[in-house]
């Protein structure tokens, strides 16, 4: 019974800020601060957001936003995954990896999104590419470091009771590096969006980040605020979603 | 399991491990010649730092030694050894069933032998009850008992055990102790056993090898003449037990006093 209670207060805790905040933000416009026009009211957000979800607008720059994330997101985790396991396995592999992850890294992917029009126009190939671009190298360097930081006695157990590489691979590399994993997806799918939305301010007529910058433009700030408020909710259902698969995936974590 | 097919013997001939530390390197261990005959208990005990877990790995083939020979007719066995090491090294990605039934899978053992074995060998160490169990919902005692059946399992020659128990509060380690030499009495296997504890080492060995420290060598082996079946608590009360300890202690006291002044250097 006291237990529940614990949740309960675990739970009012946890939306506290994000209420605390729009109300807050509701109250000073409201009582005036701020013209109108400029920073809507959550209320006038909320208007807005129905509007556009009713129209079908929404929809369409949703569903635009949401498949090049998805294509970019899996096209860039897969390699990475596959390239940080071996680098942690292969000295070879990490000793031709490692410069070119460390040039390449620190270089603002956005940067690359002309580059990429010209390679792939300006259709959805161009920004799936840099999703899958930005999305790698998180996820990688978080893999080779969950999995070149196994401890050493797995190792050890491994080498001796005879384990071939592949046993090694399939049983202890790949288990033992799935909680970096998933840390790095985490990191990957709020850089897919960061990238995504900025290359959507210019090289497209569809998509959230469209949405925001045309809204701009046009002076409606409260469909600005709306779209915002969209990538912000896609962001919290992301991180449910991978949160739910972590937990299917890693059994052996102790919660 | 049974009596009649007993431990691997091992013959072990001016073994040395230096590592090449920089400066001068560093001699782990130095002019080791040790016979173990099948079926052995062999305890080895010296000061921190005295290269005994280094002749356990190198006898486990994790490490290669500089120079010297070992021989051993592990051969006949289809798992020449198994360790058991101070953590328990279970995979915390796998149940304690999968776990134990490791060195068996590594091998190629089929599924349905693998699931037989491993049930018998979970009876033998009392883990019955959580075979679905992860690594963390288990106790220190219950993860060294799963990492036991492990390497039991596998019907090695020769069983290494690197101080299973040194982590453990002092009950469970000695429930343990009288587990293992009950298992133990029963199988028949040569183990090399690691321990700082010279009360484990007589509590277990059929002959305790007392190291040097800096670099590691044999100073004496002395036979631990206790007869079998031992019950390990009742046997650490005895005079006798006591008696060997204080002859122990003395070899090993100017050991450990020149570890230490080493160390304070």
């Amino acid at each position: 019974m006291s237990l529940d209670v614990e949740k309960l207060k675990a739970k009012g805790l946890y939306f506290l800020s994000p209420i605390g905040l729009l109300i807050l933000w509701q109250v000073l416009i409201m009582a005036g601060l701020g013209d109108r026009r400029f920073i809507p009211a959550p209320t006038d957000i909320v208007a807005s957001f129905i509007d556009i979800t009713r129209t079908g607008e929404l929809k369409d720059h949703v569903s635009a936003t949401l498949w090049r994330v998805f294509a970019g997101f899996f096209l860039g985790t897969i390699p990475a995954i596959c390239i940080g396991l071996m680098m942690a396995m292969f000295r070879p592999v990490r000793i031709f990896f490692d410069p070119l992850i460390g040039m390449l890294f620190p270089i603002p992917k956005i940067a690359l999104m002309p580059l990429l029009a010209l390679a792939f126009g300006f259709g959805d190939a161009s920004k799936i590419a840099l999703v899958a671009i930005g999305v790698f190298f998180p996820v990688v360097v978080n893999t080779y470091a969950g999995a070149a930081n196994i401890e050493k006695i797995y190792w050890d157990v491994a080498k001796n009771y005879g384990a071939s590489s592949w046993i090694v691979f399939s049983r202890i590399v790949l288990f033992g590096s799935l909680p970096m994993i998933f840390a790095g997806l985490r990191i990957g799918i709020a850089v897919a969006f960061i990238v995504l939305i900025a290359a959507e301010f210019v090289a497209t007529k569809l998509g959230i980040g469209f949405l925001i910058w045309n809204s701009w433009n046009l002076l409606q700030v409260d469909m600005m605020f709306a779209g915002i408020v969209t990538i912000g909710l896609l962001g919290l259902v992301f991180s449910l979603i991978i949160d739910g698969i972590e937990r299917l995936c890693i059994p052996w974590k102790a919660r | 399991m049974g009596m009649e097919r007993r431990g691997a013997g091992i013959r072990i001939e001016g073994l040395r491990k230096v590592y090449p530390t920089t400066g001068t390197p560093t001699i782990a261990i130095d002019q080791i010649d040790l016979a173990i005959e099948p079926g052995q208990f062999i305890c080895i005990v010296g000061p921190s730092g005295c290269g005994k877990s280094t002749l356990l790995r190198i006898l486990a083939g994790l490490e290669i030694q500089t120079s010297g020979s070992l021989h051993s007719d592990s051969q006949g066995w289809a798992v020449q050894n198994a360790m058991v090491f101070q953590e328990s090294g279970l995979f915390p990605w796998m149940n304690v069933e999968t776990n134990v039934g490791f060195g068996l899978m590594t091998r190629g053992v089929d599924k349905a032998e693998i699931a037989v074995r491993v049930e018998e060998a979970l009876k033998l160490v009392g883990l019955t009850r959580f075979s679905k169990h992860y690594p963390h919902q288990l106790s220190g005692g219950m993860r060294q008992r799963g990492a036991i059946a492990r390497a039991f399992v596998t019907d090695p020659g020769m069983l290494l055990m690197d101080e299973p128990f040194a982590a453990l509060d002092a009950q469970n380690r000695a429930i343990l102790q009288g587990e293992l030499v009950r298992i133990w009495e029963a199988s028949g296997k040569t183990v090399v056993y690691i321990t700082h504890s010279i009360d484990e080492a007589l509590m277990l060995g059929d002959k305790t090898v007392i190291m040097t420290a800096h670099p590691g060598r044999i100073k004496q082996i002395i036979d631990v003449p206790f007869p079998r079946p031992r019950d390990v608590i009742a046997l650490s009360g005895s005079a006798e037990f006591a008696a060997l300890k204080v002859d122990i202690w003395r070899v090993l006291e100017d050991e450990v006093m020149r570890a230490r002044e080493e160390l304070n250097l």
